[in-house]
């Protein structure tokens, strides 16, 4: 059914049309890439203008290529099409003004980012010693200065994945395994055709996946921040690395991690997660994980790691559930929880106690020594 | 060489429909717009949607061959573009040797002794119409494969060392799919056109079960899209794809049932639902409150 043409789009040629919605697409908080825009363009001219559905669909097909945007997209496009006032639906739109209790520095002590060189200044004196008394101290002690160095302390890690045979085959020194015909050939050519020395191929290997989830509630809040900095930190060395954020939603937070810069990557992936030290349901949201992401193929074969203190306020059943499914396809499911190094802890409380069965390793995580041993633990 | 160029957006639906696929205005908009801007074109949705098929149908359609790449983790270029077919080449060896005649490599590396694999042939295709392509769940494959097939479809050429570069007189129409297992570069969905291939509607899905199950009576069919669209909303850990659906209504039909009841549900659940805790969802909310839904829904 084609909608009356508003007069002033039907008067326009594509490409203004198509540079203005890339415009507020981009308002929308959207990536639309040039080349992306040109296309758009080129498109209209061969679907035309006439109807809406048309000019809507050419815009999915060329400006949109993940699914998680169609929402933003349908309403960037009703606002720019219809002209309708968008007020009404903004409290959907993912709100980019959230202020976080996280470690980009200033945000402590509220003062501009002009201080940023000031608070981080002192720091770099810490000496040896000193570090080797944080690399123990709990992160939930820690004060912003002590934290500042952590970081640092924290992108040094490097994470190795656990490895595991893999389809493609490297060339192979030994005179045994699957014969390398190609090689084979090439030299049985100085043989003057006869293959005197023959290739082999051995078996290849690569790393397994690693999936990172974090829990962001209000209760991990005293870690969540060191743990972002670690999940950074495995992201950006690594490639096959995924990481989401759990609270009372699940976010991917991923693509946001994948910038060096670590201040920037955090501050991305906190505009990103809109429920920071909000409640948690984690047996809903490791369901969410489970549906859209892991038992699709992300978590087959692959280490996860999750990252809470198990708090929950969802039916431990949910979660024993969830964490079963995920225990089917996941290769080791590793359980960060910090609270396991506060003496007289015991894992009794409802949802922790859920999900032990299906933890392969349970591990503290507190501080960075632990953090060390994580990564140790991970590439097993 | 003549590409297939459709002048409108409907020309392609109805193109689709001939050949038993019906698309929705989104899917076929953007086939639209593939076929005349020459793009790949990438899709993504849930298991059962009939990605594969979209390929199929748009070979049988424009005539093309078919070509299929099936990704797989580790595939390389020897699979995918091209191999030397090596116990040829040390056969020919052999016998070059054993008559005493010098061994000439160029021989050795000519076509005579090329594998083409489903890439190579896609771009080397000689006649009227240029083939479907189609690069099947990309996301299994590694991530330099992605950024080797990027160049290809970029410049539709390839270059084999021995022999020289092969390019494409006119470019193959190009579908890929993925699952969504990890996600797609953003280099190569630049490149592409993408659409999201969702469940269809009611009346859509109704339609499918008509064209593609021609002997399931009117009224189940009904009863069986309705019912579909009711389990989809039930939070299922696998929500039953067109694909299941179409399974579904065949073997009620092939049992001899004409409408949906608790029975014949209760039978044929695993046609449908392949988790067994799907099924325990769907019993515990009740098979004779689908069916009734179901059946209010389709009449």
């Amino acid at each position: 059914m084609p909608d009356p043409v508003p007069e002033s789009v039907s008067e326009t040629a594509p490409e203004r049309i198509a540079v203005a919605f890339a415009r507020v697409l981009r308002g929308a908080g959207l990536e639309v890439p040039v080349g992306a825009t040109l296309t758009f363009a080129r498109a209209l001219g061969f679907v035309g203008l006439a109807s809406r559905s048309g000019v809507y669909w050419t815009g999915r097909a060329t400006l949109l290529n993940r699914p998680e945007n169609i929402t933003v997209f349908d309403r960037a496009f009703a606002v720019f099409w219809d002209r309708r006032e968008a007020a009404a639906d903004e409290s959907e739109l993912p709100p980019e003004e959230v202020i976080l209790a996280l470690d980009v520095p200033g945000a402590d002590d509220a003062v501009g980012p002009d201080d940023e060189v000031g608070a981080e200044a002192p720091v770099v004196t810490l000496r040896w010693t000193a570090r080797e008394i944080l690399r123990h101290r709990d992160f939930a002690l820690y004060t912003p200065a002590e934290f500042v160095e952590a970081r640092r302390l924290m992108s040094d890690l490097r994470l190795v994945g656990a490895a595991r045979p893999s389809r493609r085959r490297k060339r192979s020194r030994a005179r045994r395994g699957a014969p390398d015909l190609r090689r084979t050939v090439r030299r049985s050519m100085r043989a003057g055709g006869e293959p005197v020395e023959r290739a082999f191929f051995t078996a290849g290997e690569r790393t397994r996946r690693l999936v990172l989830l974090l829990d962001v509630s209000g209760s991990m809040e005293p870690y969540a921040r060191a743990f972002v900095r670690f999940l950074h930190a495995a992201v950006v060395s690594r490639s096959r690395v995924e990481a989401f954020a759990l609270g009372t939603r699940l976010t991917r937070v991923t693509r946001e991690l994948t910038s060096r810069d670590p201040d920037a990557a955090v501050r991305a992936a906190a505009r990103r997660v809109v429920d920071w030290s909000g409640g948690t349901r984690l047996g809903d949201g490791l369901r969410r994980f489970n549906d859209e992401w892991g038992i699709r193929g992300l978590a087959r074969g692959a280490v996860v790691v999750i990252f809470s203190d198990g708090w929950d306020r969802g039916e431990p059943e949910v979660l024993a559930e969830q964490m079963a499914r995920l225990e089917r396809v996941a290769y080791r499911i590793v359980w960060v929880n910090p609270l396991k190094a506060s003496p007289g802890y015991a894992p009794l409380a409802g949802g922790m106690a859920a999900a032990l069965p299906y933890v392969d390793d349970f591990v503290e995580g507190h501080s960075l020594a632990a953090l060390e041993q994580l990564a140790w633990s991970i590439s097993q | 060489m003549v590409p297939l160029l459709p002048d409108t957006v409907a020309e392609v639906s109805k193109g689709l429909a001939d050949n038993e696929y019906l698309a929705d205005d989104g899917l076929a908009t953007s086939i639209f717009i593939a076929l005349r801007l020459q793009r790949p074109l990438l899709l993504e949705g849930e298991a059962g949607v009939g990605k594969t098929e979209v390929a199929k149908v748009l070979a049988r359609w424009t005539g093309g061959e078919l070509v299929r790449l099936q990704c797989y983790e580790g595939i390389d270029a020897s699979q995918a573009v091209y191999e030397w077919d090596y116990s040829r080449q040390l056969l020919h060896l052999r016998a070059v040797e054993a008559s005493h005649e010098r061994v000439d490599e160029d021989e050795l590396y000519s076509e005579r002794f090329l594998v083409k694999r489903p890439l190579l042939r896609a771009l080397a295709h000689e006649g009227t119409v240029p083939p479907v392509l189609l690069i099947d769940e990309i996301d299994r494959a590694d991530d330099e494969f992605e950024a080797f097939l990027l160049e290809i479809l970029s410049d539709w050429s390839i270059s084999v060392p021995e022999l020289g570069v092969v390019r494409a007189d006119v470019p193959p129409v190009v579908v890929l799919t993925s699952n969504r297992t990890r996600d797609v570069h953003d280099a190569l969905k630049r490149r592409c056109l993408y659409h999201w291939i969702a469940h269809p509607d009611f009346e859509r899905e109704l339609a499918i079960v008509r064209l593609r199950a021609p002997q399931v009576p009117e009224l189940l069919a009904r009863d069986v899209a309705a019912a579909a669209e009711e389990l989809r909303g039930l939070e299922l850990y696998k929500p039953p794809g067109v694909a299941e659906t179409i399974d579904w209504a065949a073997a009620l039909s092939t049992l001899g049932h004409s409408r949906l009841d608790e029975a014949a549900v209760d039978a044929t659940l695993g046609t449908i639902l392949k988790y067994r805790e799907d099924q325990e969802r769907v019993r515990a909310h009740g098979l004779s409150d689908l069916v009734r839904t179901a059946v209010a829904r389709g009449a």
